[in-house]
């Protein structure tokens, strides 16, 4: 009986733990979504803040606010599609360094769209959405069939060295559609850096359902997850469809970050330092490392853009640019931390 | 339950591995699966769970093909200890325990008594209630496959398949894990196919022993009928001098080498001439 109780009762005392902290989690989203209504480039008291939200847009400061409240919302969603995205790819790949910026994914969805403004004459954030999340899902193929080929299958490193060449390749491209067309570089490069400025809620709307559905896909893979984290054999002995669930995790992680993509541009690390930090707060079990994930996701790059608005003021720095920033030791820090020439 | 195959043809891409294979393993037993290197073995085992889709022939379960019956069922009725399972980093020895219980909860389900019943009895049985609590990766190796096996057992399958389950364990930790095994076929009727190196382990613990040779059935029956000097020098291209085991009885096999032994024995068996 005493062997019964141990593990059940450690258990509950871990699952406590992990409900604790995604109650400081969901404070610290409402903290974060304040900050980024409440600080930007013009200073704004308490009452313009609270009529700003509250819709009034008499006096420029509560035009400001109320400019901020959808790119408050937008840079949440972003964060937590980004998070949970790579969280997803994570577990898909049983790769700690699977990222949707890293493996490629996101450089795909750009080149996508970047063509169909160049070449197709493309407009509008409906257009943006098929076109970022078909070419995040051609991307991954091609990531994915690079890195299994050879001895091994897709192993860790393997993998995040076709996901960076194919980056680098795919960012090349993008640049070479772009340069003879001065005259929509300008619009394109902005979009291309990464951020959640300028956002209205008509240009949120149209991605939701995708969103939607991508958060849907990605929570429900939760269970297949912990399963492929065994190994493929081990988790099609316990009775998993091994390269269905793979397959249907992936679609979700695709749908999030190419719709992401389409309307804030590439924004890379969130989905890669998400995970990492969530995994040491929620433990192995991925039905609380997903909405971990989302939930810190959201956070980061919420805070990450208040930090944009506030260190260039009065301009402000993309929030592409400032994960970049964060992101890029964090992921040197993980390459020198794991055993990564061991996997 | 019965586990058949019958004209087994598998391979990878143009490689064929299996020639047709015809084998049943015999319910409530332990059979040892044995065999040179590439003979086959892990393919058997891996067709035997679905993981590998056979060319021609088929596997059955009570008669019906095992690729009639869906994953998590058959999952419910046979279990697979594969070579190299991966633990997750941090994993705990219950949490790792308990995703065996997974072919028996829904998408959503939640965490029944049931389920910690088969979870206790699981680290009981092998002896890891102790490590509970503890980080898979802080485990020693036989404490490591004891904890792979009681996920297994916690799967409570009535066929239990395991590929070299003794792989990378020093000698007292092999010992131990056959006797786990041992004590699962006289406890629980768990019928046990195991892939082994060690041909006097397998001789020792299984019931049955069948030799596969370049993907074919070569030998199989007890080990007296399959542990033979010509069926190792057949399977194995090794002389050997078969003894009787002096602790359990069973036959022993004695590699015969070029150096090592007494004068006269390598000469009279043919070796190095």
């Amino acid at each position: 009986m005493s062997a019964a109780a141990r593990p059940l009762s450690a258990r509950r005392r871990s699952e406590r733990l992990r409900l604790l902290w995604l109650c400081l989690l969901l404070v610290a989203l409402a903290g974060a979504l304040v900050l980024s209504v409440s600080f930007g480039t013009r200073d704004v008291g308490w009452a313009e803040i609270r009529a700003g939200v509250g819709g009034q847009l008499e006096t420029i400061g509560q035009a400001a606010v109320a400019a901020r409240v959808p790119r408050s919302l937008l840079a949440a969603l972003a964060g937590a599609s980004l998070g949970l995205s790579g969280a997803v790819m994570q577990g898909i790949t049983r790769n700690p360094l699977a990222d949707p910026g890293i493996l490629g994914v996101n450089a795909g969805a750009s080149l996508a769209v970047v063509i169909g403004i160049a070449w197709f004459g493309m407009s509008g954030t409906p257009a943006f959405l098929w076109t970022a999340i078909a070419g995040a899902g051609v991307a991954a193929c091609f990531v994915y069939a690079v890195g299994s080929m050879g001895r091994g299958g897709a192993t860790p490193l393997k993998l995040a060295l076709a996901g960076a060449a194919t980056s680098i390749a795919v960012s090349s491209l993008t640049m070479a559609v772009l340069l003879p067309r001065a005259d929509i570089a300008g619009g394109a490069k902005a979009w291309e850096v990464g951020g959640v400025g300028g956002a209205t809620f008509a240009g949120i709307t149209p991605a939701l359902p995708f969103l939607g559905l991508g958060m849907l896909i990605a929570f429900g893979s939760a269970k297949n997850l912990n399963m492929l984290a065994l190994g493929d054999e081990a988790a099609a002995g316990l009775g998993g469809r091994v390269a269905r669930a793979r397959a249907i995790a992936a679609l979700g992680a695709i749908l999030l970050c190419g719709a992401t993509t389409a309307i804030c541009g590439p924004i890379g690390f969130v989905g890669l330092v998400v995970p990492h930090l969530c995994r040491v707060l929620a433990g192995v079990d991925h039905r609380w490392q997903l909405p971990f994930s989302a939930l810190s996701g959201a956070i980061l790059l919420l805070l990450a853009d208040v930090l944009g608005r506030l260190l260039a003021r009065p301009a402000e720095l993309d929030v592409g640019i400032v994960t970049a920033f964060l992101g890029a030791p964090f992921f040197i820090w993980i390459i020198r931390q794991r055993r990564i020439r061991e996997l | 339950m019965t586990l058949q195959t019958q004209g087994l043809v598998a391979g990878y891409g143009d490689r064929r591995i299996l020639h047709g294979i015809d084998l049943s393993i015999v319910p409530g037993q332990i059979t040892a699966i044995v065999g040179a290197n590439a003979c086959g073995k892990s393919t058997l085992l891996r067709c035997m769970t679905r993981l590998l889709r056979p060319e021609a022939g088929e596997v059955r379960l009570d008669g019906t093909s095992i690729h009639r019956i869906a994953p998590r069922a058959l999952a419910r009725r046979v279990g697979l200890l594969p070579q190299s399972p991966v633990a997750p980093e941090g994993i705990t020895v219950a949490d790792l325990v308990s995703r065996g219980r997974h072919p028996h909860q829904g998408l959503f389900a939640r965490w029944r008594p049931e389920d910690e019943t088969a979870l206790a009895r699981a680290l009981e049985a092998t002896g890891t209630e102790a490590l509970a609590d503890r980080a898979v990766d802080e485990l020693s190796g036989g404490q490591r496959q004891r904890v792979w096996i009681a996920m297994a057992l916690a799967q409570e399958t009535d066929i239990l398949l395991l590929d070299e389950p003794t792989t990378y364990l020093d000698i007292a930790h092999q010992v131990e894990v056959l006797d786990l095994l041992c004590d699962l076929n006289r406890n629980r009727g768990t019928t046990v196919v195991m892939v082994l190196h060690d041909l006097n382990l397998a001789a020792r613990y299984a019931d049955r022993l069948v030799a596969l040779r370049d993907g074919r059935l070569h030998a199989e029956g007890s080990a007296e009928e399959v542990l033979t000097e010509s069926n190792v020098e057949e399977v194995f291209g090794l002389k050997s001098r078969i003894i009787a085991d002096p602790v359990s009885g069973r036959p022993m096999m004695l590699p015969l080498g070029r150096h090592g032994m007494l004068a006269g024995i390598g000469l009279a068996a043919g070796v190095g001439a």
